[in-house]
């Protein structure tokens, strides 16, 4: 809502890129790994690296990455609550041509697993996922969402929608992305409302052409 | 809504300013008009919060010191401050608002966290003096977002984009305007206090020291309340500016296109690029920690 924009949001300073909009990146870090973090590096690009100091873009991430809203005050403490509750994190500076001014890279693990994020602030607090393991999607974080990968095959929308029409989940967006005919896609879909884990292997398996399924939980409800 | 005249033109069928905004917004965005108030009076509330935990926070600055105690203490020892009770009390509270959002406060951005005093300054030290209804300062508070969606719309409230007319100065424009509602005045007399601010401080630039949010923004936020609270009285007083309000908003848009790079929240320009700023600077950053150290 506009005029929403224009009085708010609340949030903890002091900057709306620097310091809200990065709680929000670390925290669609976390929807999109969707488990407790306990271990990620974090490689600072542009304006991030050269000032994040000055405005706490460091807390604001961990923060996010904790799960704290941008408007919860623990951020300014979210160094040490990562240390007390075993979040292991590193930082980096990292400079890549065309990478956005404000933006960062987060390498997420657990055991064997790991993924990849970059994300971008846009200002005024509004951010865009734009890279997961690779590949290059956009994503606001304002809903729900759901990203497969898969081969760039016909039916694989078709059979995503009717598991979602079916389980009566509303698209709100979707954009597909692919690296060439044939090759590696990523369809990525906001849905409003929430979704229910059960829903991800019924869309996986719903045509041969899917590899992976990210579900990434509503801005309002936390990971699992 | 995009413009003054349309706010004004529904107001000419007996509608108040924020009663306009309120309409324009729930028609542009499908949303009800009681959630539209509700929404705003959770801001109004998570302002108020702001201002009482920043009032009674210390301040640690990486370049400026605890001047709202500072104020405060003038304010407590002087029957009426040249400025006068209100103008006082409400820089009072801008630059303590604004301390707040520089130490990781909880504040609400109205327009933005850079010009976050200036809004709680004005509402509740006109609360504190004048005792309006809490509804009335939830209406203040959408008619400060209506001016602030106008500006938005014809011009920028992002200093990158516009320099801090576009921020503090946006912000006292909506105060004012907020003020002129709260004293009774037209919806009329609201627009033009808004565009009196900004005729005052167009070409503002925005020239942050080392690139944070403390040098000049916590001062602007304390000096720019009483702009706001004067431009209320003039309007109040029946003044109108020549320029249509409008077209005032459209002057500020090209004035900040018209700003060089340096003086658009680079800290490449104007009091960042003083020898002082630089020291700052070199100071600041040279106590920055490895970040393998954070």
């Amino acid at each position: 809502m506009a005029l929403l924009d224009i009085i708010g949001p609340v949030m903890v300073g002091p900057s709306s890129s620097h310091t809200a909009g990065a709680a929000k990146l670390g925290r669609l870090a976390r929807r999109a790994w969707n488990e407790e973090v306990n271990k990620v590096d974090i490689f600072l690009r542009g304006s991030f690296a050269s000032t994040y100091w000055g405005h706490g873009t460091d807390k604001a991430l961990i923060g996010g990455l904790l799960g704290f809203m941008p408007d919860d005050e623990r951020i300014r403490d979210a160094l040490e609550i990562a240390r007390q509750r075993g979040l292991e994190y590193r930082f980096f500076a990292e400079s890549i041509d065309g990478a956005h001014p404000n933006s960062v890279r987060f390498v997420i693990y657990k055991e064997d697993k790991a993924m990849e994020l970059v994300g971008a602030s846009l200002g005024g607090g509004v951010i865009e996922l734009q890279e997961i393991d690779g590949f290059s999607i956009s994503l606001s974080g304002d809903l729900a969402a759901i990203i497969t990968f898969h081969r760039d095959q016909p039916g694989v929308v078709a059979a995503v929608a009717g598991v979602m029409a079916k389980k009566g989940l509303n698209i709100a967006t979707m954009r597909l992305h692919r690296q060439g005919r044939g090759g590696r896609a990523a369809m990525v879909i906001e849905i409003d409302g929430e979704l229910k884990e059960s829903t991800k292997d019924e869309i996986l398996n719903s045509h041969s052409a899917l590899m992976r399924v990210i579900f990434i939980p509503s801005p309002e409800s936390d990971v699992r | 809504m995009r413009s003054f005249e349309e706010i004004l033109k529904l107001c000419e069928v007996d509608l108040e300013f924020h009663e306009a905004v309120v309409e324009l917004e729930s028609r542009e965005s499908g949303k009800s008009e009681d959630l539209i108030y509700t929404n705003m009076s959770y801001m109004l509330d998570a302002m108020e919060q702001s201002v009482n935990s920043a009032i009674n926070a210390d301040f640690k600055g990486r370049m400026m010191e605890d001047e709202a105690r500072r104020f405060e203490r003038y304010i407590a020892q002087r029957d009426v401050p040249l400025s006068g009770k209100f103008i006082a009390k409400a820089s009072h509270i801008a630059l303590s608002v604004s301390q707040y959002n520089a130490n990781m406060g909880r504040i609400v951005a109205a327009p933005t966290a850079g010009s976050c005093g200036i809004l709680p300054g004005l509402l509740f030290a006109y609360r504190d003096l004048y005792g309006p209804s809490r509804d009335m300062l939830v209406k203040a508070l959408i008619v400060a977002g209506g001016v602030g969606e106008v500006i938005q719309k014809r011009a920028t409230l992002a200093g990158a984009e516009g320099g801090c007319q576009a921020e503090c100065g946006a912000a006292a424009a909506m105060g004012s305007a907020a003020l002129v509602y709260l004293e009774g005045g037209s919806p009329e007399a609201s627009a033009h206090a808004a565009v009196l601010t900004i005729k005052s401080l167009m070409g503002l630039v925005c020239d942050p020291v080392a690139g944070l949010v403390e040098v000049p923004c916590i001062k602007r936020n304390g000096t720019l309340v009483s702009l706001a609270s004067l431009c209320a009285d003039m309007a109040l007083a029946g003044i109108r500016s020549v320029i249509p309000p409008d077209e005032v908003i459209d002057a500020m848009r090209r004035v900040g296109r018209a700003l060089p790079e340096s003086l658009r929240e680079t800290s490449k320009g104007g009091l960042a690029a003083t020898p002082k700023g630089r020291e700052l600077e070199k100071k600041i950053f040279s106590e920055v920690p490895p970040m393998a150290e954070i």
